[in-house]
């Protein structure tokens, strides 16, 4: 049984809750052991390093604090989202890079009763730990529903790879890990040219424009390149891509499909999870086609709640009676 | 006042005197060892930019403008704002320049000295923050709510389709998760907030 510290990260609650429904569906097959951390915080995502650098490295370095004193037969924190698992592991490298930094921020933790020790954790990413503590042996040996015929495009996003402090991937430009993932679950993988694209981050929010183009760019090679779904590790990438897709094709007078999920939630699948518990039917450009190609169904399409609809509702000029139709003056007797 | 040692005295050639202190300043307010005095213009930093299209200068101009000490020009530029944060630049400087955490630097320079010229990135920012700093943990249906009525709501038609979804979907929560310690991290802020990072 591998055991992790688990940092899950707000958008797990929220807009990634298919991430989070996927890792929990997939977690027994692979005998992994999540320890939630007590009581994280949020890690300031790139809004809170803009600004106040001492407060936003103390944000983060709270949760690893916490980790280093619930450390409990492990000393390794997951982290699935890319900007949690970017800053965590920042954090802890730039407060032994910088001491001055280091000893600041442990002034502010101080203020708590927490102390954090550069180095006392290990961070790292989901998709790492699936592929060097579980290994791609025992996933495939887990896969009952091969995703013969499925043309996947791996896109991971930038803060994974990127900047890498610790050296854990294999590129920092064209990684193969997702890659060898995808393939361990019979997927045919597109050889993906901007897999460590950008997705636009917060732009979609602050310049929508300069947004736009980025989600484009993606949306557009994986269709050329004849994709049938994007797989992601990354919230932020998710949200992007799936959310703003209708607006992008807006802007640009195109007419892009591209579903895009979580790794996990193919991985589910693959496993043989139904694909509602794999947390499918949440993302807004419908992976419908996508699941027919493996010969699963889509779950229902769950409607917005229509308006009111009663048969009298205000009160409204309502038309007139026959007798009064022709527009002549009737006497009523 | 610069310390003795950012300014070189006028010499042969030179109109005014060169001064480092921009460069200085910025380095040291930047989180790691930020390797911006070695920067050589080598210009792979904007070549390797996804939004440098939008940018009024590439990060290798303002590196130059920072070395040249035009502070007005550098906490005013859209640059540091525009930047997407992607590392591309930083791992591909052959010189090691923390590049994103030189932009994030710039960035809350420019929100000190009221710099920027658009409101909108450095508001999103701090409402982001304001939600952290209230519940622990970001609340993106309140972040949204209120940047979009305050910034772009004329956006808002455009996005109701997705919004909707995203609720119906239970993708974004109704009301915010808190964290329980919020005492220890409101202390910790509050004490952060007073250090600055020296040497």
């Amino acid at each position: 049984m591998n055991k992790y510290l688990f940092y899950p990260g707000c958008s797990m609650e929220g807009s990634a809750r298919a991430y989070y429904e996927s890792l929990k569906a997939i977690q027994p097959a692979l005998t992994m052991e999540l320890e939630e951390i007590e009581d994280w915080n949020c890690c300031g995502a790139t809004e809170y390093l803009s600004i106040n650098l001492i407060p936003a490295y103390s944000l983060i370095a709270r949760n690893l604090a916490l980790a280093a004193q619930q450390k409990n037969g492990t000393d390794t924190v997951m982290a699935p989202c890319s900007a949690c698992y970017l800053n965590l592991e920042k954090a802890d490298y730039y407060m032994a890079e910088r001491p001055a930094l280091g000893e600041k921020v442990n002034e502010a933790l101080a203020a708590g009763g927490l102390h954090y020790e550069p180095g006392s954790v290990q961070i790292r990413h989901l998709v790492d730990v699936i592929i060097n503590d579980i290994g791609l042996e025992t996933v495939k040996s887990k896969v009952v529903r091969p995703l013969t015929g499925l043309r996947v495009a791996p896109y991971l996003g930038c803060m994974v790879p990127r900047p890498d402090f610790a050296k854990r991937w294999s590129d920092h430009e064209h990684p193969s890990e997702l890659d060898d993932l995808m393939k361990a679950l019979g997927a045919e993988v597109i050889d993906f040219p901007m897999k460590t694209s950008c997705c636009g981050g917060h732009m979609t929010q602050i310049g929508p424009e300069t947004a736009y183009e980025l989600i484009r760019r993606l949306v557009a090679a994986a269709e050329e390149q004849g994709a049938d779904i994007m797989v992601t590790m990354c919230p932020m990438c998710q949200m992007n891509l799936d959310a703003y897709q209708g607006e992008t094709n807006r802007h640009f007078g195109t007419n892009y499909h591209m579903p895009i999920v979580f790794f996990t939630q193919l991985m589910a699948v693959a496993f043989g999870i139904d694909p509602k518990q794999a947390g499918f039917g949440l993302e807004l450009v419908s992976a419908k086609d996508a699941l027919a190609r493996i010969g699963l169904k889509a779950p229902e399409e769950q409607k917005p709640t229509p308006a009111r609809k009663k048969p009298e509702g205000l009160p409204m000029p309502k038309p007139l009676p026959k007798k009064y139709a022709s527009g002549q003056t009737v006497v009523e007797e | 006042m610069a310390p003795a040692e950012t300014v070189l005295t006028q010499g042969a050639g030179l109109k005014k005197p060169e001064d480092l202190t921009l460069l200085h300043e910025v380095a040291e307010a930047t989180a790691g060892v930020s390797h911006l005095e070695m920067c050589i213009q080598c210009g792979t930093c904007g070549g390797s930019c996804p939004s440098a299209a939008d940018m009024d200068h590439t990060p290798r101009a303002l590196f130059a403008m920072l070395r040249a000490g035009m502070r007005e020009e550098v906490l005013r530029s859209n640059t540091p704002w525009i930047c997407v944060s992607c590392y591309h630049c930083v791992v591909r400087c052959p010189q090691e320049v923390h590049i994103a955490d030189v932009m994030y630097t710039l960035k809350s320079m420019a929100i000190k000295a009221k710099k920027y010229t658009d409101s909108k990135p450095p508001d999103f920012s701090q409402t982001f923050v304001g939600m952290v700093e209230t519940f622990g943990r970001s609340f993106e249906l309140g972040l949204a709510t209120r940047f979009y009525l305050t910034h772009q709501p004329l956006r808002l038609p455009g996005m109701a389709g997705m919004g909707l979804g995203m609720l119906t979907k239970k993708r974004m929560n109704l009301t915010p998760n808190r964290i329980k310690n919020m005492d220890q991290l409101t202390a910790i802020l509050e004490k952060a907030k007073t250090l600055e990072l020296t040497s």
